[in-house]
Protein backbone atom coordinates (compact mmCIF):
# COMPACT_ATOMS: atom_id res chain seq x y z
CA UNK A 1 0.00 0.00 0.00
CA UNK A 2 2.68 2.46 1.09
CA UNK A 3 4.74 1.53 -1.68
CA UNK A 4 1.95 2.21 -4.28
CA UNK A 5 0.78 5.75 -2.20
CA UNK A 6 4.64 6.47 -2.68
CA UNK A 7 5.15 6.11 -6.63
CA UNK A 8 1.97 8.08 -7.33
CA UNK A 9 3.17 10.33 -4.55
CA UNK A 10 6.48 10.76 -6.76
CA UNK A 11 5.16 10.87 -10.24
CA UNK A 12 3.31 14.21 -8.61
CA UNK A 13 5.86 16.38 -6.53
CA UNK A 14 8.85 17.40 -7.66
CA UNK A 15 11.70 15.80 -5.58
CA UNK A 16 13.34 17.99 -2.22
CA UNK A 17 16.93 17.14 -1.35
CA UNK A 18 19.33 17.94 1.10
CA UNK A 19 21.91 16.47 3.20
CA UNK A 20 23.19 15.53 6.85
CA UNK A 21 26.40 14.28 8.27
CA UNK A 22 26.10 11.71 10.26
CA UNK A 23 27.58 12.64 13.95
CA UNK A 24 26.72 9.82 16.06
CA UNK A 25 29.55 7.82 16.82
CA UNK A 26 29.07 4.38 15.10
CA UNK A 27 27.71 5.61 11.93
CA UNK A 28 24.13 4.26 10.52
CA UNK A 29 24.41 0.62 12.33
CA UNK A 30 21.68 -1.55 13.55
CA UNK A 31 19.58 1.04 16.06
CA UNK A 32 20.36 4.14 14.31
CA UNK A 33 18.45 1.96 11.05
CA UNK A 34 15.75 1.24 12.70
CA UNK A 35 15.30 4.20 13.99
CA UNK A 36 15.73 6.20 10.20
CA UNK A 37 12.92 3.55 8.62
CA UNK A 38 10.36 3.76 11.37
CA UNK A 39 10.58 7.68 11.17
CA UNK A 40 10.82 7.48 7.26
CA UNK A 41 7.70 4.92 7.31
CA UNK A 42 5.86 7.49 9.17
CA UNK A 43 4.72 9.31 5.34
CA UNK A 44 3.82 9.06 2.91
CA UNK A 45 6.63 10.43 0.82
CA UNK A 46 9.09 8.21 -1.21
CA UNK A 47 12.29 8.81 0.83
CA UNK A 48 15.64 7.70 -0.70
CA UNK A 49 19.15 8.17 0.63
CA UNK A 50 22.91 8.32 -0.63
CA UNK A 51 26.35 8.52 0.52
CA UNK A 52 26.77 10.62 -2.50
CA UNK A 53 24.78 13.31 -4.12
CA UNK A 54 24.37 11.45 -7.63
CA UNK A 55 23.56 8.23 -5.29
CA UNK A 56 23.06 5.14 -6.04
CA UNK A 57 19.91 5.69 -4.05
CA UNK A 58 18.75 3.67 -1.06
CA UNK A 59 14.47 3.41 -0.22
CA UNK A 60 14.68 4.71 3.46
CA UNK A 61 11.66 2.37 4.50
CA UNK A 62 13.35 -0.76 4.05
CA UNK A 63 15.42 -1.81 7.29
CA UNK A 64 17.79 -4.34 5.71
CA UNK A 65 18.68 -2.23 2.85
CA UNK A 66 18.93 1.41 5.21
CA UNK A 67 21.61 -1.58 7.28
CA UNK A 68 23.71 -2.20 4.36
CA UNK A 69 24.46 0.77 3.27
CA UNK A 70 26.93 0.73 6.86
CA UNK A 71 27.21 4.33 6.68
CA UNK A 72 30.35 5.29 9.27
CA UNK A 73 30.39 8.64 11.24
CA UNK A 74 31.37 11.68 9.46
CA UNK A 75 29.86 9.95 5.93
CA UNK A 76 27.14 12.77 4.26
CA UNK A 77 23.64 11.37 3.71
CA UNK A 78 21.72 12.87 0.43
CA UNK A 79 18.31 12.85 1.21
CA UNK A 80 15.74 12.91 -2.24
CA UNK A 81 12.34 12.87 -0.56
CA UNK A 82 8.98 13.49 -3.06
CA UNK A 83 5.64 12.96 -1.71
CA UNK A 84 2.44 15.43 -0.20
CA UNK A 85 4.44 15.25 2.93
CA UNK A 86 7.50 15.74 1.47
CA UNK A 87 8.79 18.54 3.47
CA UNK A 88 8.18 17.12 6.73
CA UNK A 89 9.21 14.37 5.82
CA UNK A 90 12.88 15.44 4.97
CA UNK A 91 12.85 17.75 7.97
CA UNK A 92 11.98 14.60 10.46
CA UNK A 93 14.63 12.51 8.93
CA UNK A 94 17.01 15.49 8.61
CA UNK A 95 16.56 16.64 12.58
CA UNK A 96 17.22 12.78 13.17
CA UNK A 97 20.31 12.71 11.80
CA UNK A 98 21.66 16.12 13.44
CA UNK A 99 20.27 14.72 16.73
CA UNK A 100 22.72 11.72 15.94
CA UNK A 101 19.38 9.04 16.73
CA UNK A 102 19.18 10.51 20.08
CA UNK A 103 22.38 8.40 20.87
CA UNK A 104 25.97 10.11 22.11
CA UNK B 1 0.59 4.96 11.45
CA UNK B 2 -1.18 3.89 14.26
CA UNK B 3 1.35 3.56 17.33
CA UNK B 4 -1.07 1.13 19.51
CA UNK B 5 0.46 -2.12 19.35
CA UNK B 6 -3.41 -3.91 18.50
CA UNK B 7 -3.07 -2.98 14.65
CA UNK B 8 0.31 -4.35 14.63
CA UNK B 9 1.33 -7.64 12.93
CA UNK B 10 2.50 -9.82 16.03
CA UNK B 11 6.01 -11.12 16.29
CA UNK B 12 6.81 -14.87 17.52
CA UNK B 13 10.39 -15.66 18.04
CA UNK B 14 10.80 -19.66 18.44
CA UNK B 15 14.18 -20.64 19.19
CA UNK B 16 15.86 -24.09 20.64
CA UNK B 17 17.38 -21.73 23.45
CA UNK B 18 15.20 -20.36 26.04
CA UNK B 19 17.91 -17.47 26.01
CA UNK B 20 17.99 -17.08 22.17
CA UNK B 21 14.29 -16.42 22.22
CA UNK B 22 14.24 -14.32 25.43
CA UNK B 23 17.64 -12.37 24.15
CA UNK B 24 16.17 -11.78 20.62
CA UNK B 25 13.35 -10.48 21.93
CA UNK B 26 15.03 -8.09 24.65
CA UNK B 27 16.54 -6.69 21.12
CA UNK B 28 13.71 -5.86 19.39
CA UNK B 29 11.44 -3.99 22.50
CA UNK B 30 14.95 -2.34 22.54
CA UNK B 31 15.88 -1.32 18.86
CA UNK B 32 12.11 -1.17 17.90
CA UNK B 33 10.20 0.08 20.88
CA UNK B 34 6.98 -1.69 22.40
CA UNK B 35 4.51 -0.85 19.47
CA UNK B 36 4.12 -4.52 18.57
CA UNK B 37 2.85 -7.46 19.96
CA UNK B 38 5.79 -9.64 20.67
CA UNK B 39 6.30 -13.13 22.46
CA UNK B 40 8.93 -15.45 22.62
CA UNK B 41 9.26 -19.06 23.22
CA UNK B 42 12.79 -21.65 23.74
CA UNK B 43 13.18 -25.00 25.19
CA UNK B 44 11.11 -28.25 25.83
CA UNK B 45 8.89 -28.61 28.22
CA UNK B 46 11.79 -30.11 30.19
CA UNK B 47 13.86 -26.77 29.83
CA UNK B 48 16.02 -28.19 27.91
CA UNK B 49 17.06 -27.23 24.65
CA UNK B 50 13.98 -27.92 21.85
CA UNK B 51 10.87 -26.59 21.64
CA UNK B 52 7.31 -27.30 21.83
CA UNK B 53 4.15 -26.87 20.06
CA UNK B 54 2.28 -26.28 23.42
CA UNK B 55 4.77 -23.48 23.77
CA UNK B 56 4.16 -22.06 20.22
CA UNK B 57 0.67 -21.88 20.61
CA UNK B 58 0.66 -19.59 23.45
CA UNK B 59 3.17 -17.83 22.09
CA UNK B 60 1.21 -17.17 19.29
CA UNK B 61 -1.92 -16.35 21.45
CA UNK B 62 0.01 -13.68 23.24
CA UNK B 63 1.47 -12.38 20.37
CA UNK B 64 -2.51 -12.29 18.63
CA UNK B 65 -3.35 -9.25 16.22
CA UNK B 66 -5.84 -9.29 14.04
CA UNK B 67 -2.91 -8.31 11.28
CA UNK B 68 -1.36 -11.64 11.69
CA UNK B 69 1.43 -12.81 13.19
CA UNK B 70 5.19 -13.76 11.88
CA UNK B 71 7.09 -16.23 13.36
CA UNK B 72 10.84 -16.41 13.40
CA UNK B 73 12.79 -19.36 13.75
CA UNK B 74 16.14 -21.02 14.35
CA UNK B 75 16.86 -24.49 13.00
CA UNK B 76 15.11 -27.70 12.24
CA UNK B 77 12.48 -28.46 14.62
CA UNK B 78 11.50 -24.84 15.45
CA UNK B 79 10.21 -24.77 11.96
CA UNK B 80 8.21 -28.34 11.97
CA UNK B 81 7.10 -27.31 15.39
CA UNK B 82 5.74 -24.28 14.23
CA UNK B 83 4.32 -25.88 11.04
CA UNK B 84 2.71 -28.38 13.35
CA UNK B 85 1.55 -25.16 15.72
CA UNK B 86 0.28 -23.50 12.60
CA UNK B 87 -1.95 -26.55 11.68
CA UNK B 88 -3.41 -26.86 15.23
CA UNK B 89 -4.95 -23.15 15.04
CA UNK B 90 -8.58 -22.62 14.07
CA UNK B 91 -8.55 -21.90 10.51
CA UNK B 92 -9.25 -18.08 10.18
CA UNK B 93 -6.13 -17.95 12.57
CA UNK B 94 -4.19 -20.03 10.05
CA UNK B 95 -4.91 -17.99 7.08
CA UNK B 96 -2.94 -14.78 9.66
CA UNK B 97 0.21 -16.86 10.71
CA UNK B 98 3.23 -17.12 8.50
CA UNK B 99 6.52 -18.53 9.05
CA UNK B 100 9.64 -16.28 7.71
CA UNK B 101 12.44 -18.12 5.97
CA UNK B 102 15.09 -15.55 8.08
CA UNK B 103 17.81 -16.01 10.36
CA UNK B 104 15.63 -15.36 13.81
CA UNK B 105 17.52 -12.66 15.01
CA UNK B 106 18.20 -10.14 12.33
CA UNK B 107 15.02 -11.47 10.88
CA UNK B 108 12.90 -10.53 14.07
CA UNK B 109 14.44 -7.35 14.53
CA UNK B 110 13.67 -6.56 10.67
CA UNK B 111 10.03 -7.80 11.19
CA UNK B 112 9.37 -5.89 14.07
CA UNK B 113 10.39 -3.16 12.41
CA UNK B 114 8.43 -3.11 9.36
CA UNK B 115 5.33 -3.91 11.77
CA UNK B 116 6.17 -1.19 13.61
CA UNK B 117 4.98 1.41 10.58
CA UNK B 118 1.60 -0.57 10.23
CA UNK B 119 2.60 -2.91 7.57
CA UNK B 120 0.53 -5.88 6.62
CA UNK B 121 1.65 -9.47 6.86
CA UNK B 122 2.99 -10.15 3.89
CA UNK B 123 5.27 -6.98 4.09
CA UNK B 124 6.51 -8.14 7.31
CA UNK B 125 7.29 -11.65 5.90
CA UNK B 126 8.71 -10.00 2.46
CA UNK B 127 11.05 -7.48 4.63
CA UNK B 128 12.36 -10.60 6.94
CA UNK B 129 12.99 -12.32 4.34
CA UNK B 130 15.37 -9.92 2.09
CA UNK B 131 17.98 -11.42 4.55
CA UNK B 132 18.76 -13.71 2.52
CA UNK B 133 17.68 -12.16 -0.66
Amino acid sequence: MHDVNASRAANAFAPLTASAVLVNAVGLHARPSVKLTQCAKSFVAKIEFALAPDGPWTDAKSPVKVMRVKAPQGATLHFRVAGPDGKAALAAVLALVHDGFGEA
Amino acid sequence: MSNSSSGNVGIVIVSHSSKIAEGAADMVRQMVGNAVPLAWTGGDTDGGLGTNVAGILEAIEAAWSPAGVAILVDLGGAETNSEMALEMLAEDRRARVVVCNAPVVEGAVIAATESSGGSSLAAVKRSAEEFYA
